[in-house]
């Protein structure tokens, strides 16, 4: 691994310049696609997945699943790999799954301290302030703290518990079901579920229901 | 000659708040979502290991001062020099100079859906028996080692509890350095507060787990 290639001279000036991203990136697939390392048809799938097959709505009807089934609640949370899996959701960054339920008491927490382990098939890519070093230093220290950056305030007698991914492992937080959702179908549940309440970073709020007490 | 990594944020001061964004938000430029593509799809033709490309973006020059995809793209040209797959002057031109080195395969269209959906698994045949239990307490190994690993800092020297046993798998450190799987077993270990930010730190009723190998682990009374 010490191979010297540190600084090829055009690494320092080309910052965060837009236009000079592009041109090096279109540098770079050029030459790839010249050597016959990489099929360009299948960068497009590639983007086309992420952006449109794979994302936080898998994870939403995981959720919404063990919310009315507990049967699939008690699977999910016994070998979350295999439950998750018997819906379709499997492969790269989600290989070893484990699923961690809020409740009143507990509330779960996801980060990677040390880059960005996200479980890819069920939340999709994830977003930057995730990849960001403020969530990264904070989220193990001052978990409240980053709670109140997206307006989460948790009572004080509910414990919290950060899962910090430091392995292949990832993890998938069932959020609590909000009251007044009892006669909800799975559909409309899986609406209500967020991609950061999977992570951790907010709670799922009641749906507004026009004329409800709530 | 000792290995310094930019990624090893946990409990780091001074990084301000957290920003939050919506929910369909995943691109910031148009040449992110192709830097990812071509991270991908170089990463699917057997060059180089997850642990190996984690290794270059976390030493990365730079790295703070860098956006994520920009991380990405570096380690990716990085890797690729390190292999002769390309050379400077081709990333500058954009123009094929020298000869292709091969490579084992090269992930074609219509293969993405099933690539992806297969993924990487990490679990391995069990290489003995565990040396630690469910409720056991242990000691994090203290010290930087010369080389990449997943054992954040914040947790280095201290005490936690076996909380979860998942197998064994690839070992990181190992794998990348070019040394082989060496799998062992890993488990969750989880800590209390007061153990890793000291009895006077604000109180937040918090524990805080990490995933371990098993040689990072040492029984503590």
């Amino acid at each position: 691994m010490s191979e010297q290639h540190h600084d090829h001279g055009h690494d320092g000036h080309e910052h965060s310049e837009l236009g000079e991203m592009d041109l090096r990136v279109r540098a770079l697939e050029s030459v790839l696609t010249q050597k016959g390392y990489i099929d360009p048809a299948a960068l497009d799938v590639l983007i086309d997945t992420y952006q449109t097959r794979i994302g936080p709505r898998n994870g939403a009807r995981v959720v919404a699943r063990a919310w009315v089934d507990q049967e699939f609640h008690d699977w999910l949370l016994r070998d979350a790999t295999a439950a998750i899996a018997s819906l379709g959701y499997t492969g790269r960054q989600g290989e070893h799954m484990v699923a961690v339920e809020n409740t009143a008491e507990q509330h779960h927490m996801v980060v990677c301290t040390l880059c960005s382990c996200y479980p890819w098939p069920v939340l999709g890519l994830p977003p930057t302030w995730y990849k960001s070093a403020p969530y990264r230093s904070r989220a193990v220290k001052d978990p409240r703290g980053v709670l109140a950056d997206f307006g989460t305030t948790l009572p004080e007698s509910t414990r919290i518990r950060v899962w910090d991914s430091t392995a292949e492992v990832r993890y998938l937080v069932i959020p609590q079901r909000p009251e007044g959702t009892e006669g909800m179908g799975e559909e409309e549940l899986a609406a209500l579920v967020t991609r950061d309440s999977m992570i951790g970073t907010r709670r799922v709020e009641a749906p507004a229901t026009p004329g409800s007490a709530a | 000659m000792s290995y310094l990594t930019h990624a090893d944020l946990g409990g780091q001061p001074g990084f301000g708040p957290v920003t939050p964004e919506p929910e369909g938000e995943l691109f910031h430029a148009a040449w992110e979502p192709r830097a990812l593509a071509l991270t991908l799809a170089m990463g699917a033709t057997g060059s180089w290991n997850i642990d190996a490309s984690r290794a270059v973006r976390e030493t990365l020059p730079g790295y703070e001062n860098l956006s994520y995809y920009q991380i990405w793209l570096g380690a990716l040209a990085q890797l690729m020099l390190q292999r002769g797959q390309v050379f400077p002057d081709e990333l500058a031109s954009g123009e094929m100079r020298h000869p292709a080195a091969p490579v084992a395969r090269v992930l074609q269209a219509a293969a993405v859906p099933a690539v992806l959906a297969k993924g990487s698994p990490t679990q391995r045949p069990e290489p003995g028996p565990a040396r630690f239990a469910v409720g056991q307490p242990v000691r994090m190994h203290l010290g930087k080692v010369d080389h990449h690993t997943r054992l954040p800092g914040y947790v280095q020297g201290k005490r936690g509890v076996i909380e979860h046993v998942h197998g064994a798998h690839v070992f990181a450190d190992a794998h990348a350095q070019g040394q082989g799987e060496q799998p062992q077993w890993l488990y969750t270990v989880v800590f209390d507060e007061a153990e890793l930010w000291g009895e006077g730190a604000p109180r937040q009723n918090l524990a805080v787990s990490v995933d371990a190998w098993e040689s990072y682990l040492e029984p503590a009374a």
